[in-house]
């Protein structure tokens, strides 16, 4: 029993918060952008040319800051890419995000290897830095837990809360919420319904590869193949478990954190589980909370997965 | 008069179709001005190009004696036309005041300002007679609800010329009565209206001049004090139409459909028919009445085995039916028109052979020895094709491209030709024109005649009336109750379909149970959606 406790210490909370972050921050993205009707499958593939571009921007610059720029580059071109495909040419969503997924899969890795090469160890890179705040760090137990993180971390909570606001309080929100629940009425009051689902595309893109520069650029300081790890199709479900409002979102990346460090500790404390069982923790989680929660699905946009079609007008 | 709207000799071509051949409409301000015309007449094309949804080839548009050029819905309202669509534009999970300022400039752009906004909207209904409450959540309204929000929104964003299309359609006999005593108050304040209809009686009641469009070419403007029903059909037709049927007596005795304490569910899982009885006897038709979703759908689909009986039982000709196939259902000599036809009642792919073999493909003559007969298939659909007057180049053209009173008679020509015991109709004139649905009626007549059994499920009132011997109203997935003969009361029916039962109908208790379902219809959405993901 003491050994249990002994999991949940600081440390545990604290790679909680770091861990929940790249979940988090491809979620909100895709808040919007199903919000505006459209359904991104393809999050992983986003989230994998993030980790990969951010490698390969701050091997050839030399800065990780420089290294986020790119990964955020090849986010908005993916985001624009997909909002193409299922905007402008109506594509089925599901299918169009399942193929991006197995193309960013295969696509990095192989690039990996055809930049630097096969080596027993990846190339390593110059990373994004924690940046300590001060004096908050300094409250006992939470301080560490909250403030001794990478700026990308706390960007990830802080958008949360921009997000929420946006999307609620704002005259922009409004606007995504009704291309999202019917494109037809916001269409008929002059609302330009491709304009805005291609920012949310290119907005979800952008933040997903944002995460996964979390994952090679701040938790690690390289690329790994398919280093993504499923935290694409994660943000998909704490998007639906968190009723399509960005704190809800949040939450669920937050067990996935929390289901990640537990899983993690648990190796290194040497607990008789075999590591692949403790690997899909986090997942048993999200599957257990779908159940839970399964069917009170009113927050839906009504129009999501929908291409809009202009009306005939005859 | 000043006009408000003048367009001049407007011309509109689509790919095959000249929409609107010299078109010339003078509205003045502060009328109420009716444009009639059967589907396809050019109606709609029209009112779209003034409302900017598409640009005429030809012809000049003048609103208040002012040239304009209107190239989008936006260059539409500046210049203060609104338009209030036939399905309504509103988000269903948004509130009244949300959907009133949606894509409007916010006082603290980009922050939204719902505050001011509720003020100018409760401003705005009081001065109108237009009351709604603008903290509701729109799915919760009523339909008639919903279309005072619609007009508040156009008026929100500064129109004084509102088109309206087909606005009667959705709505009850006493919603459509409120509807006009809100028209009326605002031509008073000046506003101008323009009604878009097929129906003439509405026009005869609300509107002050009439333009009616026949083929896309303007027929007339006439005052409709100087007119009446007839002459407009004839106008709208081209020829004498009957407006009212003969019915002969029937020998009515038995009884081939009987619904006992029937209840079903729909999608969601809530009960969509609760303890419905009822009996159609040969040689008669019953009509069910009933603002659309209240049921009957349900109601068509549990009788043709397409829907599972949650209780009750259902005979036909005395046999149970309610653990059988559809296939056998069809086999009792039951035939179905249904609501949809180019998704339920034809296979638009499919040539006019092929959908009229549809129910009676594996009997001979069709099919011997488990093969087709492709003679005796071209001989029986040349001679439907003639018996039915189905407008079409032979019997492998595609029924897609037919139009849609064609359409509705190759569903016709295949349920009706088999001599069926009992007609389930739903809908049968949906968006037909005068012609097509003077045609279906008189089918359905004849069928009665002849001795079968028709259940009409219609929303149309006036063909209730005209057709049925007995009514039955449906709300809410129960019903209301009865009338039979010469004693209907269109305000009866009217009530019922508004939740009142028949008994309590005449104790001056309005007890009006509430606004048709909106929880059905978002039941409806998400049951779609689950298809698409």
């Amino acid at each position: 029993m003491n050994n249990i406790l002994s999991l949940f210490t600081e440390e545990f909370f604290y790679a909680t918060i770091r861990m929940a972050s790249p979940v988090i921050l491809a979620a909100t993205g895709e808040v919007f952008l199903q919000r505006s009707g459209i359904i991104n499958l393809g999050m992983e593939s986003m989230v994998i040319y993030g980790a990969f571009f951010g490698v390969l921007g701050s091997a050839l610059t030399g800065s990780g800051w420089m290294g986020l720029a790119a990964a955020m580059l090849a986010g908005t071109i993916t985001g624009l890419l997909y909002g193409f495909i299922v905007i402008t040419l109506k594509a089925n969503q599901s299918v169009t995000g399942t193929a991006f997924n197995i193309v960013g899969i295969g696509l990095t890795s192989f690039l990996a290897r055809v930049i630097w090469g096969i080596r027993e160890l990846p190339v390593q890179v110059d990373t994004i830095k924690p940046w300590s705040v001060p004096i908050l760090n300094k409250i006992p137990f939470i301080g560490h837990i909250l403030f001794d993180h990478s700026p990308l971390v706390y960007l990830a909570y802080i958008l949360v809360g921009v997000a929420t606001f946006v999307i609620f309080k704002t005259t922009w929100g409004l606007k995504v919420r009704a291309v999202g629940e019917n494109p037809r009425a916001a269409a008929s009051i002059g609302i330009n319904v491709y304009a805005w689902r291609y920012f949310c595309a290119i907005l979800a893109g952008c933040l997903a590869s944002m995460g996964g520069a979390v994952l090679s650029l701040v938790d690690l300081n390289m690329f790994v193949d398919g280093m993504s790890g499923g935290r694409g199709y994660f943000a998909l479900a704490t998007v639906i478990l968190g009723r399509w409002h960005p704190v809800g979102a949040a939450i669920g990346g937050l067990v996935f954190g929390a289901g990640n460090a537990l899983q993690m500790r648990m190796q290194a404390f040497g607990v008789k589980i075999p590591s692949d069982l403790l690997l899909i923790l986090p997942f048993v989680l999200a599957f257990l909370a779908v159940v839970i929660f399964h069917g009170k699905s009113s927050a839906k946009p009504a129009a999501l997965a929908k291409p809009y079609e202009k009306e005939a007008t005859i | 008069m000043p006009t408000a709207v003048k367009m001049v000799n407007i011309v509109k071509s689509f790919p095959g179709v000249l929409a609107n051949k010299n078109v010339t409409l003078e509205v003045e301000k502060g009328e109420i001005h009716a444009l009639l015309g059967e589907n396809g007449a050019g109606k709609t094309t029209l009112m779209n190009i003034l409302f900017g949804l598409s640009q005429p080839d030809s012809g000049e548009i003048f609103i208040n004696d002012q040239r304009v050029s209107i190239n989008s819905p936006t260059d539409a309202i500046t210049h203060g036309i609104g338009m209030i669509h036939q399905h309504f534009m509103l988000i269903p999970v948004f509130t009244v005041t949300e959907n009133i300022t949606l894509g409007e400039h916010s006082p603290k752009e980009p922050l939204l300002d719902l505050e001011t906004a509720k003020n100018k909207i409760l401003e705005i209904g009081k001065s109108a007679g237009l009351h709604v409450n603008p903290d509701a959540k729109v799915m919760d309204l009523c339909v008639g609800e919903q279309q005072r929000v619609e007009i508040i929104k156009a008026i929100y964003r500064g129109a004084n010329i509102l088109i309206m299309d087909e606005p009667t359609s959705v709505l009850t006999p006493q919603e459509t009565d409120e509807l006009f005593v809100i028209l009326h108050q605002l031509t008073e304040k000046g506003n101008t209206i323009l009604f878009i209809t097929h129906k003439l009686r509405e026009v005869m009641a609300i509107s002050d001049r009439v333009t009616v469009l026949r083929d896309g070419s303007l027929i007339g403007t006439v005052k409709t004090k100087d007119t009446n029903r007839n002459e407009l059909a004839k106008m709208m037709v081209g020829r004498e139409v009957f407006l009212t049927f003969d019915k002969n007596p029937t020998h009515k005795e038995e009884v081939v459909l009987d619904l006992q304490h029937v209840y079903a569910k729909n999608e969601c899982g809530l009960h969509a028919l609760k303890d419905v009885s009822l009996q159609v006897k040969g040689g008669e038709i019953l009509g069910i009445a009933g603002v659309d979703g209240n049921g009957q759908n349900e109601l068509a689909e549990v009788i043709m085995g397409l829907r599972p009986l949650d209780r009750g039982d259902i005979l036909i000709k005395q046999r149970s039916v309610k653990l059988n196939t559809t296939r056998d259902i069809i086999d009792l000599g039951v035939s179905c028109i249904p609501f949809l036809r180019q998704k339920e009642g034809l296979v638009l792919t499919f040539s006019v052979s092929e959908n009229l073999i549809l129910k009676e493909w594996h009997n001979p003559p069709i099919t011997r020895k488990g093969f087709f007969d492709t003679k005796a298939i071209i001989d029986l659909s040349k001679k439907l094709i003639k018996e039915y007057n189905i407008k079409t180049t032979g019997p492998n053209a595609k029924v897609g491209n037919m139009s849609g009173g064609n359409q509705q008679k190759v569903v016709l020509a295949r349920e009706l030709s088999r001599n069926p015991n009992l007609v389930v109709a739903c809908h049968p004139t949906h968006g037909l024109d005068i012609g097509a649905t003077e045609y279906v009626r008189q089918q359905l007549l004849k069928e009665r005649e002849r001795g079968a059994a028709v259940l009409l499920i219609s929303t149309e009132l006036d063909e209730i009336m005209a057709l049925c011997d007995r009514i039955v109203v449906l709300f809410e997935g129960q019903i209301m109750g009865e009338v039979a003969g010469e004693k209907i009361n269109v305000d009866d029916i009217g009530l019922m379909m508004l939740g009142v039962r028949q008994e309590n109908l005449h104790h001056g208790t309005l007890a009006v149970a509430g606004c048709s379902s909106a929880e059905t219809k978002r039941c409806n959405v998400t049951t779609t959606e689950k298809d698409t993901i």
